[in-house]
C-alpha cells in the first residue's frame, strides 16, 4: 500500500525531480482536502494521531504525538542535518583547487547549498521540541550519526563528480519518499532539499561525462572514482531490511514509506542506465538484468564495512569530527562577542525607551 | 599599471584572489550561517573575477580566457593588491580585510558603472550591487566584534591594525585608468572612520605602506595560494573540464 502514491514507471528512469514535483503537488492536495478525522483533536489524541496519518495527512508541531514518533523524527531530522554539515568536508576539499572557473563556482554554491540544507533540517527539527545547540552537541560529542558516506577521502577531482552523482542520487532516492512522510515539516524541508540535490547529482554526472570523454588520465580518474564511491554509495541505504532496527514502525508512521533494500535496487536500477551513457563501468562483475524480478542482480555491499565505518573507523571519521569540533571550539569568541553585543544593543534600546 | 587591460587584470585579480581566501573558510566558520555568508560572498567575487578576466582576455586579444588567465600564470603576472592575498588568520582578520576591501569596491564598482567603457560599465553596476552586501556584512562584523567582548575587541582591533597599511595601495593615483583609484579615498575614509568608531575601535596611523601587487611584486604568500589554486589544472594541459 505504501507503493500506492508513488508511480512505479518513474523508479527507474532516474526523473527524480518528477517525483519531488509529485509530492509536492500531493502535499498541496492534503492541504486543500483538510484533515477529517473522525476523532475530535481534543478527546482522543491518540485515535486523532492515527486517522491523520492513516487518511495521508501531515502531523504538525502543534498536534499531540507519540513520544517514540517525536524521538525518532529528532534522532532521523538531526542526523540528516548533521550529514550535510559534516558532508561539506569532502566535497569543500576541493574548492580551492578546482580545474577552472566555472567548477570552481558551481562547486562552491554546491557546498553552500548544503550549509542551507543543514539550517533547513536542524530549523524542522527543531519545531519538535529541540535546540539546535543540542542537536549540535549531541554530534560533536559523537552521541548522534551522520551519513557513513562521508567518512570516506575524496582524492581526486573526479570524486567531486563522483559524490555528486552516485552519493547525491544515492540521497535523493532516499530523501524523495520523505518528501511524503507524515511530518509535516520533515516533508516539506525534504522538498526543497530533493530539488537542489537533483540539480547536484546532475553537476556531479556531467562533471564525470566531462572527464569521461576527455583525456586517457581524465578518463582513468574518473572510473577510478567510481570505482572507489560505488559500494560506498550502495551502503548509504543502510543495512538489509532483515537487520534494519528501526524500520517497521517507521513505516507504520509514515515516516519512512519503502525499505532499505527497495531503495538500494530503485539506486541501482537507475545507476546501471547512467552508467552506461557514461561509458564507465560499475565496479560489480556480477551485476546483470534479471527479466524475472524486471531489476538487476548485483553484489550486496560489505555490510561489516559499514558497520565499521558507522561505529567511528572508517578512513576519515576522525578527521571529519576533529574538523567540526575545532571550527566550533575556534568559533566560540566569535559568538560570544556577537551575543555580547546583541545585550548591548538591547540594553541601549531599553534605556531609549525608559 | 596603465591601459585597459592592466586595469581589467588587476580588478579581476583582486576578486580572484579574495573569493580563493574566502573559500578557505568554507566548513570551518564561526557559525553556520556564517558559512554560507562566507560562501555566498566568495562566489560574488568568483562571478565578477570571471567577468573581468574574461574581459581582460578579449581586451589583450591575445586568446587567453578566463582560465588561462587564472591557472596559467605565475605570481609575477598577477596583478592584484596584496591585501586580499594575506592569509585568513582570525575570523577577525578576514573581517578586516573584507571590509576594507569591499569599501574600496564599492566606491569603484560604482564610478566604473558609469565609465565610457561598456563592458566595463555593466560589470561595475552589476557588482556594486553585491559589494554593497559585502560591505554590510563585514561593517555589522567588525562593530560585533569590536564592541563585542574584550577578547573579540582585542582582536579586532589587532586585525585592523595588522591590515591597513595595506590599503593604501588601493589608492595610488592612476590617472590614464577608466577610474582613477586615487578619486576613491574619500569615500572609503569616510565608510572606514564611521565604522571603526561604531565599533569603539582606534583608527591606526602607519608610515608603513606595502604596495608592489599592481606591478606583480607580491608577498611570499601568493604564490602558495596559486600553486593550489593551479596544481589540478597545469597537471592536465589542453584538457578540458
Amino acid at each position: 500500500m505504501y507503493g500506492n502514491d508513488f508511480a512505479p514507471a518513474d523508479a527507474s528512469d532516474g526523473d527524480l525531480l518528477g517525483q519531488v514535483e509529485a509530492a509536492e503537488a500531493a502535499l498541496r492536495a492534503a492541504a486543500d482536502r483538510g484533515r477529517g478525522g473522525t476523532a475530535a483533536p481534543d478527546a482522543d489524541p491518540e485515535a486523532y494521531f492515527a486517522d491523520v496519518i492513516d487518511a495521508d495527512q501531515k502531523i504538525e508541531p502543534r498536534d499531540w504525538m507519540p513520544e517514540a514518533y517525536r524521538r525518532t523524527l529528532i534522532r532521523q531530522i538531526a542526523q540528516h542535518a548533521h550529514s550535510e554539515i559534516i558532508g561539506m568536508q569532502p566535497e569543500g576539499n576541493w574548492i580551492s583547487r578546482a580545474p577552472s572557473l566555472k567548477r570552481k563556482a558551481i562547486l562552491l554554491a554546491k557546498v553552500q547549498d548544503e550549509a542551507g540544507h543543514g539550517l533547513y533540517l536542524y530549523a524542522a527539527a527543531e519545531t519538535l521540541g529541540v535546540s539546535r545547540d543540542e542537536l549540535v552537541d549531541l554530534l560533536i560529542s559523537g552521541r548522534q550519526k551522520y551519513s557513513s558516506i562521508f567518512n570516506y577521502p575524496t582524492l581526486t577531482w573526479a570524486d567531486v563528480g563522483a559524490i555528486g552523482w552516485l552519493v547525491d542520487g544515492a540521497a535523493i532516492v532516499n530523501q524523495v519518499p520523505l518528501c511524503r512522510c507524515s511530518y509535516g515539516p520533515y516533508a516539506r524541508a525534504m522538498i526543497r532539499v530533493c530539488k537542489e540535490e537533483s540539480f547536484h547529482q546532475r553537476q556531479g554526472y556531467e562533471i564525470l561525462h566531462t572527464l569521461a570523454h576527455g583525456t586517457p588520465a581524465q578518463r582513468a580518474m574518473a572510473q577510478d572514482a567510481v570505482d572507489r564511491w560505488w559500494y560506498p554509495s550502495l551502503a548509504m541505504f543502510g543495512p538489509p531490511d532483515g537487520d534494519s532496527t528501526h524500520s517497521a514502525q517507521s513505516m507504520a508512521w509514515k515516516i519512512k514509506r519503502f525499505s532499505n533494500d527497495e531503495l538500494r535496487q530503485r539506486f541501482v536500477d537507475m545507476c546501471v542506465q547512467q552508467a552506461e551513457a557514461l561509458n564507465l563501468a560499475l565496479p560489480d562483475p556480477g551485476l546483470r538484468w534479471n527479466p524475472e524480478r524486471q531489476a538487476y542482480d548485483f553484489t550486496q555491499p560489505d555490510y561489516d564495512e559499514l558497520m565499521r565505518v558507522i561505529s567511528g573507523d572508517g578512513p576519515c571519521n576522525r578527521q571529519r569530527m576533529e574538523h567540526r569540533r575545532r571550527a566550533h571550539a575556534e568559533g566560540a569568541w566569535v559568538r560570544e562577542a556577537a551575543a555580547a553585543y546583541a545585550a548591548k544593543r538591547a540594553g541601549r534600546k531599553e534605556k531609549v525607551a525608559a | 599599471m596603465n591601459g585597459p587591460f592592466e586595469f581589467t587584470v588587476s580588478l579581476g585579480d583582486d576578486a580572484l584572489v579574495a573569493a580563493q581566501r574566502l573559500a578557505e573558510w568554507t566548513s570551518r566558520a564561526p557559525e553556520m550561517e556564517e558559512d554560507v555568508a562566507l560562501a555566498n560572498i566568495a562566489l560574488d567575487q568568483l562571478g565578477a573575477a570571471r567577468l573581468l578576466l574574461t574581459y581582460a582576455g578579449e581586451l589583450e586579444g591575445a586568446g587567453r580566457d578566463e582560465d588561462a588567465l587564472a591557472y596559467l600564470r605565475d605570481d609575477r603576472e598577477f596583478r592584484n593588491c596584496l591585501l586580499v592575498e594575506l592569509p585568513n588568520g582570525d575570523f577577525a582578520v578576514t573581517m578586516a580585510k573584507l571590509f576594507f576591501l569591499a569599501a574600496y569596491q564599492l566606491p569603484l564598482y560604482t564610478a566604473l558603472a558609469g565609465c565610457a567603457d561598456e563592458r566595463l560599465a555593466a560589470i561595475g553596476a552589476k557588482a556594486r550591487k553585491e559589494s554593497a552586501y559585502h560591505l554590510d556584512h563585514a561593517a555589522l562584523w567588525v562593530r560585533r566584534l569590536g564592541d563585542g567582548t574584550e577578547e573579540s575587541h582585542r582582536r579586532m582591533q589587532a586585525a585592523v591594525d595588522g591590515t591597513w597599511p595595506y590599503v593604501h595601495e588601493l589608492f595610488a593615483a592612476d590617472p590614464a585608468a577608466p577610474v582613477d583609484p586615487a578619486t576613491l579615498r574619500g569615500d572609503f575614509d569616510t565608510t572606514v572612520t564611521t565604522v571603526l568608531a561604531e565599533a569603539t575601535l582606534t583608527r591606526p596611523e602607519t608610515g608603513w605602506t606595502p604596495a608592489g601587487g599592481r606591478d606583480g611584486v607580491h608577498t611570499e604568500h601568493l604564490s602558495y595560494l596559486l600553486a593550489e589554486m593551479q596544481v589540478l589544472h597545469r597537471a592536465h594541459p589542453g584538457a578540458r573540464w
